[in-house]
């Protein structure tokens, strides 16, 4: 199926079907395009919500990754304020909220993640915030300022991010985490230890090992959050950053398979062949891991948004990737490469209290990931390694003075 | 504004009106032009938004940092006037400038 005259349907305006939808008119789709999104606004990037957009140094137009002239000049039927409601394949049908229906040729799920909530106490409060979109970053921007006390359930990325900034504002920052380390699922301890370390001198308090079991409040409004210690952490405002949840409903419900994401083959196909999946809902096969997961990053979306859009446009698929993602904290920039799969060694390049090192996770001899702080030369030299699937030498790996290019020769 | 210029490998030109402050990155990014991939946005992190500044228009491009010039250097076909196209802030003084674009960004 790749005819350019199709009519192609995507379901879900962010990052991934945005950029799909762009990708298809540069690769000389000439059929229709309708991308359908549940937000107010054109496809924009989320990354800097928690950063930039928070501190007020980006805004609506530069957050927007191409104007709202550009899908119609480009002949893309945007509809924003709508959802899909039911799927129904063997109809190649989809019905919206607002009572209409599209008849596809192919179909694209980009239908992202939502923020998990928490089922407790007091969580329907007004100040108890999540941040996934640009209306919970107005809300979030609203409530952190000079003197505000913020309290940040989850020490993952979008938690530390929110932290950073909302000390770059002013506010009173204390961050609660279930583990006893931060970034517990997502970073080795080198890091966790880096990070925490780095944020108490920015002035953000830790509370690891914190369970949080509620959130009370006084006329309706957050007044803290309650630990199962039974202490009261007072605050003006709750973030709460502890993962999210794929949106795979439409894709099961249809009878496709799903897996905690909607399963997808290399040209990001689900098992109906006029139906593709793409972005933080796929559930995808990575090849240079052996295995399958589901990502959530813009590269991924990027690169699952070019995997469809060469399947629609009868082109062959994008040459393999290595996965990567990036943090921007204070004045650090963390680059990841890779995903510590199997992992039997840990190498740290550097010294941590330099603000400058990388750690590499290795598999035998052979480079799974890499984490690095303001360090470029070993993310995009362990990115390349990672690919090549070649040999590592451990020892020059572990010797700053040997440079990143020797340690690849 | 300034009239900017996005020579793809291939020969192709794209001469698009870039807003001044967006970076060269943006106003390829928003106008739909291919050969620019810019998969972190703007952060310096990704390196795939690899450009080659036409030589009569280096002087006011400005210097590289020292982060752009880290990342640059690992980048694949890089030369003397390569440039990551989200480090240069559309001005005025850039109406009329032309960068060409790799082959690929990996």
């Amino acid at each position: 199926m790749s005819d350019l005259h199709a009519h192609v349907v995507i379901i879900g305006a962010g990052h991934a079907g945005g950029t799909l939808a762009a990708l298809l008119r540069q690769l000389g789709h000439t059929g229709q395009i309708t991308l359908i999104g549940d937000e107010p606004i054109p496809p924009y990037q989320r990354p800097p919500l928690s950063k930039a957009w928070l501190k007020g140094e980006a805004d609506a137009e530069s957050l927007a990754l191409r104007p709202l002239e550009f899908y119609e000049g480009a002949n893309i039927d945007f509809r924003p304020n709508v959802r899909a409601q039911k799927l129904e394949r063997a109809a190649r049908k989809v019905l919206l909220s607002d009572g209409s229906e599209l008849t596809y040729d192919a179909l694209v799920l980009a239908t992202g993640a939502r923020a998990i909530a928490l089922p407790i106490p007091g969580a329907d409060l007004e100040g108890v915030l999540f941040l996934r979109t640009a209306a919970d970053a107005e809300a979030l921007k609203a409530a952190v300022g000079p003197g505000k006390r913020l309290a940040v359930v989850g020490g993952g990325y979008i938690g530390l991010e929110v932290a950073a900034s909302g000390r770059a504002l002013g506010a009173e920052v204390v961050v609660l985490e279930r583990e006893t380390r931060l970034l517990a699922r997502v970073a080795c301890e080198t890091l966790s230890t880096f990070f925490r370390d780095y944020h108490e001198q920015h002035g953000v308090t830790f509370e690891l090992g914190a369970s949080v079991v509620g959130f009370e409040g006084m006329g309706g409004h957050i007044t803290g959050v309650t630990l199962a210690d039974g202490r009261t952490i007072a605050c003006d405002a709750a973030v709460v950053g502890v993962g999210a949840h794929p949106n795979d409903e439409l894709a099961a419900d249809s009878g496709l398979e799903t897996a905690r994401g909607v399963v997808v083959d290399l040209e990001a196909r689900t098992s109906d062949p006029h139906v593709f999946a793409i972005g933080d809902v796929a559930h995808r096969p990575m090849p240079i891991y052996g295995r399958m997961f589901r990502m959530e990053s813009v590269p991924n979306a990027l690169e699952q948004a070019k995997q469809a859009a060469s399947a629609i446009t009868g082109r062959a698929p994008p040459p393999g990737e290595v996965p990567w993602q990036w943090s921007d904290q204070y004045d650090l920039k963390l680059q990841i490469a890779g995903y510590a799969f199997d992992v039997d060694e840990i190498v740290v390049r550097g010294d941590p209290t330099s603000g400058k090192f990388a750690v590499f996770h290795l598999n035998g001899d052979q480079l799974q990931s890499v984490e690095a702080i303001n360090s470029p030369p070993e993310f995009m030299m362990g990115r390349q390694l990672i690919g090549a699937r070649k040999r590592i030498d451990k020892a020059k790996l572990a010797d700053p003075a040997v440079s990143m290019k020797e340690v690849a020769a | 504004m300034a009239k900017i210029t996005y020579i793809q490998f291939d020969g192709t030109e794209n001469v698009v009106d870039v807003k001044t402050g967006l970076s060269i990155m943006e106003g390829a990014v928003k106008n739909n032009v291919p050969g620019i991939d810019a998969d972190c946005g703007g952060a310096c992190a990704c390196a795939t938004c690899h450009c080659y500044v036409d030589e009569a228009w280096l002087d006011k491009t400005g210097e590289k940092s020292a982060m752009e010039e880290s990342m640059l250097d690992f980048a694949a076909n890089v030369e003397p006037n390569s440039r990551l196209s989200c480090q240069i802030k559309v001005s005025d003084e850039l109406d009329g400038l032309i960068v060409r674009l790799p082959e690929s960004q990996y």
